[in-house]
Parts: C-alpha cells; sequence; structure tokens
C-alpha cells in the first residue's frame, strides 16, 4: 500500500475528475439546484474552483449532492466517469474528501485521534490501524503545522488552530479530490487567509483538485483557479475571477453596485461594494 | 516515525490514556463484586463454606444455596449489567445525547406491556414463560421506534437522534398509559407487574432468567462491529459519510445490538434504572470517546454496579431484601449528582 501523501500524478491534461449531468437536487417539494431543467458542472483535475453567490442561492447544496451527502432528484454526479451513487461508498472516500460546514466532534477527543479517524476508508473491521496509518496521520499533522496540538482535546483549541486540524483529517483521507463547505466561516480575516493558504499549498504542493464555497468574493478571487457563480439553483457564469467578477454579475447575481479594480496585491480582481449611502452622497454632490 | 512503524498492526491506542489498563481494573472490580456476591447473603458463608459449596464438598445446604442460588443470581447479575452498561454507551453514542439510556428505545415500556399482556390474558406465570414475552415488547417496541424515527429523519441516513428521542418517548408514554389501564383491572398480574418494574435480581429464578444469556452475547457481537463505525458517527452524519460510512447501516445495527441487549436486561430484570446511563460516563471518564475501548468498559462497569447495588440491597434490610433498581436509583442517584458536580459530564 502506498503513502496517500505523495503527489498524485498531475498530468497537464484537462481530464475532468467530478462531473454533474442535469443535475436537480431539492428538499422536501422544493428544488434547490438546478430547477431549469438541471445543472451542468465539470471540475477539472488539479484546479481550485470556488462557488460563489448570495445566500440561498444553492451553492451549499450543489456541494452537498456533489459529496454524495444528498441524493438528486434527477441527473447525477459522476466521479471519474462513474457514477458516484453507484460506487461503493468506501471506495468514493478514498478519492473524495469533504468538510462540512460545521463539523461536530465529541468532547475530550485529542486532536491526534480525531486525524487518524480521517483514515476510515483504508480500513477494514479486522485491520484497524497499521504503521501506515500512522505514517500518514503524523505527517499530515506536520503539514499543517498542528504536531504541536497532537495530544491535546480539540475544544481546547482556538477556530482557526481546530479548522487547520479538519483540513488535517482530510489530508490523512489522502483524497485527490476535496469539497470544502465555507472552510472560512467563524474564522477572523487573519485566520481566513491562514485556512485558504493551506489549501493553496494543498492544490499546489499535493496536487489536489479542490472544490469549495466560499462567501469572500475577494479572497475566491485570489485563490481559486475558476469561479463559479450561482444565482436562484443555476449557474449564472463562470470562468476565471477577471472574467466572472464584473460589475455587470454583481448587478445580476448579487443585486449589488459594485466597482472593480485590481487587487494591488495579487493582480486579481476586487471588488468593491458602492452602499446605498455612498450612492446617495454620488447622487446628492452630481 | 521508525520507532511508530515498529508497532504491529492492530487497533490504535488512543493518545494520552492507558485503556488496557483501564480495562484491566475493571475486569479485576468486576471479579472482586462477584466474589461479594457468592459470598454475602441472608445467610452469610465464610470464604471456605463458599470453596466447599461451589466444589461440592461442603454440607448439602451450603452446596445448595452456592450452586442453585448465589452462583446463579451472579451471573445473572453480571450478565444483566454488562448488557445495560454496552447498551446505554451504544445508545448515548448512536443519540449523541449524554442523557440518553436505553430506555429512550422504549424496551422498558414494550417489555412491561407485553409481560402483563401474558400473565392477565394468556394466564402465563411462569418465569420461563414471561421472559420471551418481555424480550419480545422490548423487541417490538424498539422496531416500532426505529421506524417511526426513519419517518420523520433524513431522507438519505434513517432516523436522527433528534427523531430517535422523539420517537422514543412518544412510544414508551404510549404503552406505559395501556399498561396502566390493564393491571388497574385485574390484581395478579399488577402485583407481578409493580414487583418487575420495581427492577430486581431474584434467587429462585436466575437459572430461568439465564435463558437470555445467548441473546446478550448476540448484541455484545454486534456492539463490537458497530463499535469503530460509532466512532466516526461522532463526527456527524456528513463527515461520517464523507468517510465512506453507511449511517443508515451503522444505525440499524447498532439498534438492533441495543434492542438484544436491553431487551433481554429488562425481560429479566425489569427497568433496572441509571445503570444505562451512568455506567456510560464513568466509563468515558476513564477511556475517553473511543467507542473500541468505551463499550467494554462500560459494560464492565455495569455488571460491577448492579452487583455491588445487589450486595447492598440484600444488607441493608436483612433477612429481607431490598430490590437491586430501587438500590442502584438511591445510591446511584446522589452518585450521579456529585459526578455531574464534579466535572462537567463529557458532550458527545
Amino acid at each position: 500500500m502506498t503513502t496517500d501523501l505523495t503527489r498524485p500524478d498531475v498530468g497537464k491534461t484537462t481530464r475532468t475528475r467530478l462531473r454533474t449531468e442535469g443535475l436537480q437536487v431539492g428538499y422536501d417539494d422544493e428544488l434547490v439546484v438546478g430547477a431549469d431543467g438541471g445543472l451542468d458542472l465539470d471540475v477539472v483535475e488539479g484546479t481550485v474552483t470556488a462557488v460563489i453567490g448570495p445566500n440561498g442561492c444553492g451553492k451549499s447544496t450543489l456541494l452537498r449532492a456533489m459529496a454524495r451527502l444528498l441524493a438528486p432528484r434527477h441527473g447525477h454526479v459522476l466521479l471519474d466517469g462513474q457514477r458516484i451513487d453507484r460506487m461503493p461508498s468506501k471506495q468514493v472516500a478514498t478519492v473524495l474528501g469533504v468538510l462540512p460546514q460545521d463539523p461536530v466532534a465529541p468532547e475530550g477527543l485529542v486532536v491526534a485521534d480525531l486525524v487518524a479517524r480521517g483514515r476510515h476508508p483504508h480500513q477494514r473491521w479486522f485491520r484497524q490501524w497499521s504503521p501506515d496509518d500512522e505514517a500518514v496521520v503524523t505527517e499530515a499533522l506536520a503539514w499543517t503545522g498542528t504536531s504541536e496540538f497532537a495530544d491535546r482535546p480539540l475544544e481546547t483549541l482556538s477556530g482557526g488552530q481546530r479548522q487547520r486540524v479538519w483540513i488535517s483529517m482530510a489530508l490523512a483521507q489522502g483524497t485527490d479530490v476535496l469539497l470544502l463547505d465555507e472552510p472560512t466561516t467563524f474564522l477572523d480575516l487573519a485566520h481566513q487567509v491562514d485556512v485558504l493558504d493551506l489549501v493553496e499549498r494543498l492544490h499546489r504542493e499535493r496536487g489536489r483538485t479542490v472544490v469549495m464555497v466560499l462567501h469572500d468574493l475577494n479572497l475566491a478571487a485570489r485563490y481559486a483557479d475558476r469561479l463559479v457563480a450561482m444565482h436562484d439553483g443555476r449557474i449564472a457564469c463562470s470562468g476565471a475571477p477577471a472574467d466572472v467578477l464584473t460589475e455587470q454579475t454583481m448587478r445580476d447575481v448579487f443585486g449589488l453596485e459594485a466597482k472593480i479594480v485590481e487587487d494591488p496585491v495579487s493582480g486579481t480582481p476586487l471588488v468593491l461594494p458602492v452602499g446605498r449611502r455612498q450612492r446617495e452622497r454620488d447622487d446628492s454632490d452630481s | 516515525m521508525t520507532a511508530l512503524a515498529d508497532r504491529p498492526a492492530g487497533t490504535r491506542v488512543p493518545r494520552g490514556r492507558r485503556p488496557a489498563l483501564v480495562v484491566g481494573i475493571a475486569v479485576v472490580a468486576l471479579l472482586v463484586a462477584m466474589v461479594l456476591s457468592v459470598v454475602v447473603g441472608a445467610a452469610l458463608l465464610s470464604p471456605v463454606q463458599v470453596w466447599a459449596g461451589l466444589t461440592g464438598t461442603g454440607a448439602d445446604q451450603t452446596v445448595a444455596i452456592v450452586q442453585d442460588l448465589r452462583v446463579p443470581r451472579t451471573l445473572l447479575g453480571a450478565l444483566v449489567g454488562i448488557a445495560l452498561g454496552v447498551a446505554g454507551a451504544l445508545m448515548q453514542g448512536h443519540t449523541r445525547n449524554p442523557l440518553a439510556d436505553p430506555g429512550l428505545l422504549g424496551v422498558s415500556a414494550g417489555a412491561g406491556f407485553l409481560l402483563v399482556v401474558a400473565i392477565q390474558f394468556l394466564g402465563i406465570t411462569s418465569l420461563y414463560g414471561t421472559v420471551w414475552f418481555g424480550f419480545a415488547g422490548a423487541g417490538l417496541a424498539s422496531v416500532l421506534v426505529f421506524a417511526l424515527a426513519s419517518l420523520g429523519g433524513s431522507r438519505a441516513g434513517g432516523p436522527t437522534p433528534v427523531t430517535l428521542a422523539l420517537a422514543g418517548v412518544a412510544v414508551s408514554e404510549l404503552l406505559i398509559a395501556i399498561t396502566s389501564a390493564l393491571v388497574l383491572r385485574d390484581t395478579s398480574s399488577l402485583d407481578a407487574y409493580r414487583f418487575w418494574s420495581a427492577g430486581a435480581l431474584d434467587d429462585k429464578d436466575s437459572l430461568a432468567s439465564l435463558q437470555i444469556a445467548p441473546f446478550v452475547l448476540a448484541g455484545l457481537v454486534l456492539a463490537a462491529i458497530n463499535a469503530p463505525g460509532l466512532n466516526v458517527l461522532a463526527l456527524g452524519e456528513d463527515t461520517a459519510r464523507g468517510l465512506g460510512h453507511h449511517v443508515g447501516r451503522a444505525r440499524a445495527l447498532g439498534i438492533a445490538a441495543i434492542t438484544l441487549l436491553a431487551g433481554s436486561a429488562v425481560a429479566v430484570a425489569g427497568p433496572i434504572s441509571f445503570v444505562g446511563l451512568v455506567a456510560p460516563h464513568i466509563a468515558r471518564f476513564f477511556t475517553g470517546p473511543d467507542h473500541r475501548w468505551l463499550l467494554p468498559v462500560a459494560g464492565l462497569g455495569g455488571a460491577t454496579l448492579v452487583l455491588v447495588a445487589d450486595v447492598v440491597g440484600r444488607l441493608v434490610v436483612r433477612p429481607g431484601e431490598l430490590q437491586v433498581g430501587i438500590v442502584l436509583a438511591v445510591v446511584g442517584a446522589p452518585f450521579f449528582i456529585a459526578l455531574v458536580r464534579r466535572r462537567k459530564l463529557a458532550r458527545l
């Protein structure tokens, strides 16, 4: 068995790892995603995709369906060309990892034991723990800079440290594709950047394909190769950050008047919202 | 890393704890409790007499007391305690609710209900018969609770902790109400129900009650299979699914185990309160949240609790006896309050 932390072969291909075909997802009688004929999305190997959109646009629902946490009403999710709902769940879990929005852990669970649970898909009941697993966990902790917390209960850590530990668990799971549902919620700006730097390193150093739901558009523009803007359960537009984050998109998707300038730090688009107060002031000036 | 790589494949030992030592201490505590349970009783026997009784070399009466009364009662107490301790830990793990006990699945109410039906309508009075009705009632009630909870649960994963708790309370209350209505009509079933519902181990009927042993064993096997999955489920259903775990399958397995374990215990000994609630908390205090260690220690601790409470019950009102369920409630409640006050109970 090989160690899962080695960088997978990242060809310069445009191989699609994860794809949705005519996807329609909903709760009870209401379709939240794909109400107008289904949603199609391709996630190409070795890219970072950020799904953005206003509250209630269905971006988390889409991510949960892609992670097979929600069963689609119609359409399919394909992982490497195979229907995800027809693959054994443990097999999916060795290729596709998911970090839910607000993960829970029992009190008293120490960091190393939590990260070790990421090895679950690689274990069988009769062979619970191998030296291989131990090595992967040790490296995952070191890689995210959480080794020093290894013996501490999770609840004694700060929010930012905790999120790094959860990412360690996802790393220990050793999946090529990683889905993150708002990994930066509840974190202050410094820790948001900290977590996204970690995701970026996962992508660059480990060749992981990442899809994440993000609220902060400017951070999304910086850290993603590709933005997918959602509105009313469909994809309003997608592409490189500079193509998606336009004043027109801001108006159509978010209902927000905004100016787009170039981010002086990264060269990516920077969204500057024009609030009502600012607009009124401009009107009275003219 | 090399030192780590030398460790043989097997169960990972949780960080910063010595669970093997805890299991060892729990085994010793149970053995001590079992010895006490054989030695102490209405007729106090010396260890020499007990040994003579066990080996069949003592006076006839001693041999009869030890072999026919004390030993079966001790084995039954241990069996009931293990079953309730493990079932409680499973229940708390599946519902992620620290106040959950096996009764939440409706097993106690279901067992009581069919017990009364058997006595009142079918005229079955011997324990060899009523045990099976109690067991069947416990099973039916938990299946009903599971089905109701699944209806209200999430689309993909069956019942959720909340729907399980709600369905359990609803079914229990309904069955208890019907049972109360039935026993008020009939004195003989009222007496039997009253005695059963106090929660007791009994000298003369212990052998009959040991019929449940195979079901307890089956329940323990299912619990062992469920343990690694329960660890993953503790991270929430989404994370568990993301890790490739079949949440619905694990829930069904766990509920089957709880039904076998708690159903057996309740059928023979009545709804012994507190064991299923307290034993897992005491165990978690020493083992942490890893169910592969928590389940065995909760079982051993549950058995020790029941046996000690039974011994105390034989001593306090000599020559009479106080029923084990009552002793556990009287001693257990303050103990539990002290535990809660000393250290806040673990969130699950």
